[in-house]
């Protein structure tokens, strides 16, 4: 018996990744336990799975064995209130580090997603305008490489300038580059007193909110098209300084103060099989890269605050349900997500969906940002879904050292790496 | 001719003779950096105006197999910008321009060679600054900020050069030029910038630098609190961190550091104090205002024995004086020194001090410490004769005690300062030979023939047994005037 038979079971009909079936899964309990089975299936193709909010991302791999499963891989192993930080494994909810006692990972993530798989995505949400995003929040981390061996970069202290931060380089790596088994977060304390400032207002009013002194901790926007555009602000602090803010920016931007967010609040623009793109622009061609991909017939929501956008539509021959705090007007849908719909064939489908891809991706280019495909719809292929990528040749370097036998997430990463 | 005197005449023609250094008393201008215990005197010196020119001076190396290393202002303290002997040094400092100011994307893109205060006053009239802050800000270079990963007394709230830095232009030691990350967030693929920023030059020459502007807060009150001991005056820091406020700095001085400071600039700080805090609250008057209470009744509650506000801009530097110059300040009361820069979790302060001063008395020699307290980094002063005879290896031998301290209480052996070559030999006691390894790749990915910086970062055997570097006395930098150290 060998190890690999030890450790792993067959893959059962779930076990699928972006469509594609894999062999064998094993959910390793250890950083050890994790290295002996990473040890064990070398020259088998490894795809690691956290909670699944974003295994589907992406292009398929190119070929797949074995799925590494982190959720047993899990627990916060430190708290140090006193020095602001924690350390969990990487198969841990983040839901866990959000409500640590007094204090939180200030970190979005969807509901189900783990500490490893939102590193490994880069994942981020409304707050990131304040606390920035994993590179940021990351001071050390365990990764099990595709040779097996256990290692580490970073530590524990929040100042750390010994060796290189590899840490940044395995956030977004989307499993690449190894098995991150433990990550140390920067802690920040849980504030006394939130408030929202919601407003109907394009999504330019962000940089009056920026310009201004309301030290905002999000500035999001919810463009849909045939809806009148939103912007909604949280604000963070004590009673008597988020009640003056709120009031002075509601003020300012003709809104309301509310205590909660607003249902599109950190939920992604695109309905189940629809396509979904993240947009990345310099804060001032914010507005532009809206205009455009409204006018290609997608939702666009996200931090206008920071240039990082969401943007969606629905398969072209499904009727999009009903999202969160979506009026959606059938009659006002712009040209092309009429063309999408009106498309007659799949191989219609497809062009309509690569041109709306090439027109936000040009935007994207001209906004001095990047227009990446999370998700396609429901049965197209061939769209280029990561774009022309600067330094993708030492990007191809940086996999070779690592994993020369390409066998982690093949052909899921940028440039095909 | 030698492969030296080929490569200057190769870099003469191709930049003209006002580029490229080969007098020996010119070159020895360049011999070190900040930590002027290491001395050595670069095989050429080439001064490129453009990233071309960059490009051109390390396509030319890479040719000729020759080792580079890059130097902005020179104020580094690890000694990562100390020449190769049979290298070339590619000095920054004609590359001062800002390419451009954009405050409505909250960016500017600069030349290396511009140096970090002079972003902060080119963007002041809009109401941004540059946010990292390190204590030679007004001479060090952002370009050495870059390749440092450097920090200052602000990071605490707003963090280092890498949470700062969006975008390079850099040329890779082969001579490409590349870019990584740019104006808008998260770039696609791996984030090589991330790994590149805090890479002391290992990986390749920075060329242009994208960084992010930070809004000017409404406001700023600054507090100066005495205490009769560290140890209070660390209960207070943990208090004030535990109250859920993050202060956007918070510095710590105790008693030797404080006479020494006294004597120096005669900061008036209350007489007694057995340690001193300086609180930096910045942000929207009215959380300011909140906050300010908090601190200033934690402070008394933890044994303070006077408070002191700065009423206005002149009152602020005026406390911040004394912490400015508590470096060169320990001139004063010893004649060699050597600056520390370890960094513990925060709340083993009073412990890790203790040890300190068991460590120190043991060995006859005199330790002055100066905290970036908030975030647990400290900057110890090691004070020595050096005429004494044993008594510089003594301070050596309490500095690295001092580094291995960090390390048992689970901290970094740097946290602003880098490995350069004084540490590099200090890193495999923080990390195992596959975790060194690891970060090799990404040294591999880039510069596999190993010619950017050599022999920094990295133990190597030549570099083994070298003693960790002190100061005799000033930097030339400061008894000019031009820069102060934290």
């Amino acid at each position: 018996m060998t190890y690999l038979e030890d450790l792993t079971v067959t893959a059962g009909d779930d076990d699928v990744v972006a469509g594609v079936p894999a062999r064998l899964v094993a959910a390793p309990s250890s950083t050890g336990e994790a290295a002996a089975l990473i040890t064990a299936a070398r020259g088998l193709s490894v795809v690691i799975r956290g909670g699944s909010t974003k295994i589907h991302q992406g292009p398929p791999p190119r070929q797949l064995d074995l799925i590494i499963d982190t959720r047993r891989l899990a627990g916060v192993v430190e708290h140090a209130a006193g020095d602001l930080i924690t350390v969990a494994r990487s198969g841990t909810p983040m839901a866990e580090l959000h409500r640590l006692p007094g204090q939180q990972l200030a970190l979005d993530a969807p509901p189900g997603a783990t500490v490893g798989g939102t590193v490994a995505a880069n994942g981020s949400g409304p707050r990131r305008l304040r606390y920035g995003t994993a590179r940021d929040l990351l001071i050390g981390i365990t990764v099990v490489r595709p040779d097996g061996r256990i290692t580490k970069a970073g530590g524990k202290v929040v100042k750390n300038v010994a060796g290189y931060d590899l840490g940044k380089l395995y956030t977004g790596s989307l499993g690449t580059l190894g098995l991150i088994t433990e990550c140390v977060f920067r802690l920040h304390p849980v504030p006394v007193t939130t408030n929202f400032v919601r407003a109907i207002a394009p999504p330019a009013a962000a940089a009056r909110v920026l310009a201004a002194q309301f030290a905002p901790s999000a500035c999001e926007i919810n463009v849909v098209p045939g809806a009148d555009p939103e912007i909604a602000v949280l604000l963070e602090g004590t009673p008597a300084g988020v009640h003056h803010r709120a009031t002075e920016l509601a003020a300012l931007l003709d809104g309301e103060v509310t205590p909660g967010p607003p249902p599109w609040w950190d939920v992604p623009p695109w309905p189940s099989g629809g396509l979904a793109m993240k947009l990345t622009s310099a804060l001032s061609r914010v507005p532009a890269l809206v205009d455009a991909a409204l006018s290609a017939g997608l939702t666009v929501r996200g931090s206008a605050g920071t240039g990082v956008l969401w943007a969606g539509a629905p398969h072209p021959d499904r009727p999009a349900p009903p999202g969160p705090g979506t009026s959606q007007n059938l009659s006002a849908t712009p040209c092309a997500e009429r063309e999408l719909r009106a498309a007659p064939s799949a191989e219609r489908d497809l062009r309509s969906v690569v041109e709306t891809v090439e027109i936000v991706r040009a935007a994207a280019g001209a906004a001095g940002g990047f227009a990446v495909v999370l998700s396609t719809p429901d049965g197209t292929t061939g769209i280029d879904m990561w774009g022309p990528v600067p330094g993708i040749e030492l990007m191809r370097r940086i996999k070779q050292q690592f994993d020369p036998g390409n066998r982690f997430a093949p052909g899921r990463f940028a440039g095909g790496i | 001719m030698s492969v030296i005197d080929a490569l200057a005449a190769r870099l003469r023609s191709e930049l003209g003779s006002d580029q490229v250094i080969t007098d020996r008393q010119r070159l020895r201008t360049y011999e070190c950096d900040g930590l002027t215990h290491y001395r050595v005197i670069p095989a050429l010196v080439v001064l490129p105006r453009s990233s071309a020119e960059t490009a051109t001076v390390v396509r030319a190396c890479a040719e000729a197999a020759v080792p580079f290393v890059a130097r902005g202002s020179g104020t580094g303290l690890s000694g990562g910008a100390l020449p190769h002997p049979d290298g070339v040094l590619i000095v920054t400092s004609r590359q001062r321009s800002i390419l451009s100011l954009d405050p409505a994307d909250e960016r500017a893109t600069l030349q290396p060679g511009v140096i970090n205060q002079h972003i902060s006053d080119a963007v002041h009239e809009f109401g941004y600054y540059y946010a990292p802050d390190p204590s030679s800000q007004q001479i060090c270079s952002i370009g050495g900020n870059v390749a440092e990963n450097s920090g200052g007394a602000h990071c605490l709230k707003y963090g280092f050069t890498s949470n700062h830095v969006t975008g390079i232009e850099m040329v890779t030691p082969a001579g490409d030029l590349v870019r990584l990350g740019g104006s808008a967030p998260d770039t696609p693929g791996y984030d090589l910038l991330g790994a590149f920023v805090g890479s002391e030059g290992t990986l390749g020459i920075a060329t242009e630098v994208t960084v992010r502007l930070t809004r000017l807060p409404e406001t700023v009150r600054t507090l100066l609190a005495a205490f009769h001991s560290t140890d209070q005056a660390g209960a207070a820091t943990s208090a004030i961190i535990a109250a859920g406020v993050i202060p956007a700095a918070i510095e710590m001085m105790d008693a030797l550091s404080i006479e020494a400071a006294e004597a120096a600039v005669h900061c008036g700080y209350p007489a007694g104090a057995g340690a001193v805090l300086l609180i930096d609250l910045d942000g929207p008057a009215t959380e300011v205002q909140a906050q300010f209470d908090d601190v200033t009744r934690l402070c008394t509650a933890h044994g303070s024995f006077e408070t002191r506000v700065a009423a206005d801009d002149t009152e602020r530097a005026l406390i911040w004086r004394g912490r400015k110059s508590a470096f060169a300040a320990v001139g004063r009361i010893s004649p060699d020194y050597i600056v520390q820069d370890g960094v513990i979790p925060r709340t083993a302060l009073p412990e890790v001090l203790r040890r300190i001063t068991e460590v120190a008395t043991a060995h006859g020699i005199r330790v002055a410490n100066v905290f970036h307290a908030g975030d647990g980094n400290l900057h110890p002063l090691v004070l020595f004769d050096d005429a004494v005879p044993g008594e510089a290896t003594r301070a050596a031998t309490v500095s690295g005690a001092i580094l291995d301290l960090c390390i048992e209480f689970g901290g970094s052996i740097t946290g602003e300062h880098g490995v350069g070559v004084d540490k590099a030999r200090y890193l495999p006691r923080m990390f195992t030979d596959d975790d060194l390894e690891t970060m090799q790749l990404v040294r591999c990915a880039f510069d596999p023939a190993g010619l950017a910086n050599p022999g920094k970062v990295f133990p190597t055997p030549r570099l083994c047994g070298e003693q960790p570097g002190h100061r005799r006395g000033a930097h030339p930098l400061h008894q000019s005037g031009v820069a102060e150290v934290f």
